[in-house]
């Protein structure tokens, strides 16, 4: 039954996939982008507390969000490489590691920016802040750990080590709000209630947070296909495409 | 709409700057990944480019040995 996904395990076949799925990904960011930051930063209330400091809310929280669940993918991706030995899924993780480290640089960022107005400070050790904080250096030493062998066998066999080891920070990132006294605020959406927020708010959050899923989609598949050509450049399959572009070029 | 004027806009009710910082870093960090993440691609296929002819020229070379 499943016998179709077969020859996606062929590096050739991944590539041309990811080329056929990638503009719809690029499409569906710059409608989600465009229709939520005029929606969140023109149209959506001001907040009536934090007023109009709170707009960065649509960039804040889809960048916490995907930038865990961009390590979950890895993670499943790890454990599919190390079990089955599947090259295509170190590939995975390669390509989506500097993609999460963006948007975790990005979470860190826009919340020293918010935590400054708010809370009168940029930076403060506290549960939540710390253990995002280590999440990007985590992203930052799976990228260095794979770069730091030529040989991409045993590299891309330690970075899946490591992106294993690393699951252990998801839950803490997201309980840290509720196991600690911190000055961060507690879940909004991510909880087994109707979200405290009101809807003219929400639905632009929703979109931004969409829009963030598609972007970390279009730049992995774009860096997949990278880590697959650089991997495979001494296959056959790769000089004819190159041949091919100098042909059609001429 | 939730704001009056263009001025309006920028001010962000007082929180203009911490606003606009967020927003700016944010995009200039998405754009550096979008711009190595594109030229990534063209320098590999730059580096295959480069072996084929290397190999053609080494392949040609050989040939002309054999002639002379």
């Amino acid at each position: 039954m499943w016998k179709w996904l077969h020859p996606y395990a062929k590096p050739e076949k991944s590539y041309q996939l990811a080329g056929k799925l990638l503009p719809w990904f690029v499409v569906a960011t710059v409608i989600t982008f465009v229709v939520g930051l005029v929606w969140g930063l023109l149209f959506a209330p001001a907040d009536y507390q934090q007023g109009d400091s709170f707009r960065i809310i649509y960039i804040h929280v889809p960048a916490a969000m995907m930038a865990m669940a961009a390590y979950s993918t890895m993670a499943i991706a790890a454990f599919i490489a190390l079990v089955w030995q599947i090259r295509l899924a170190e590939m995975n993780i390669a390509a989506i590691a500097p993609v999460g480290a963006v948007f975790t640089f990005i979470a860190l960022v826009t919340g020293a920016a918010w935590g400054k107005p708010m809370w009168g400070a940029w930076w403060v050790w506290d549960a939540r802040l710390t253990s995002e904080l280590i999440l990007l250096f985590v992203y930052l030493g799976i990228i260095a750990l794979y770069n730091a062998f030529s040989d991409k066998v045993l590299a891309g066999r330690a970075a899946s080590i490591l992106t294993l080891v690393g699951v252990i920070n998801l839950p803490i990132i997201h309980y840290s709000v509720v196991w600690w006294n911190t000055l961060h605020q507690g879940a909004t959406l991510m909880k087994f209630d109707k979200p405290s927020m009101a809807p003219e708010m929400l639905w632009p959050l929703i979109i931004m947070i969409i829009g963030f899923a598609t972007f970390l989609g279009a730049l992995s598949l774009l860096r997949f296909r990278n880590e697959i050509l650089a991997r495979e450049s001494h296959r056959p399959w790769v000089s004819a495409l190159v041949t091919e572009k100098l042909e059609g070029g001429k | 709409m939730a704001f009056d004027s263009f001025a309006d806009f920028f001010a962000m009710g007082g929180y203009g700057f911490y606003v606009w910082l967020s927003y700016g870093l944010t995009f200039l960090a998405l754009g550096i990944l979008i711009v190595n993440s594109i030229t990534k691609k063209n320098k590999i296929l730059k580096n295959v480019e480069q072996r084929l002819a290397r190999e053609q020229r080494i392949k040609k070379a050989k040939d002309m040995e054999g002639t002379l």
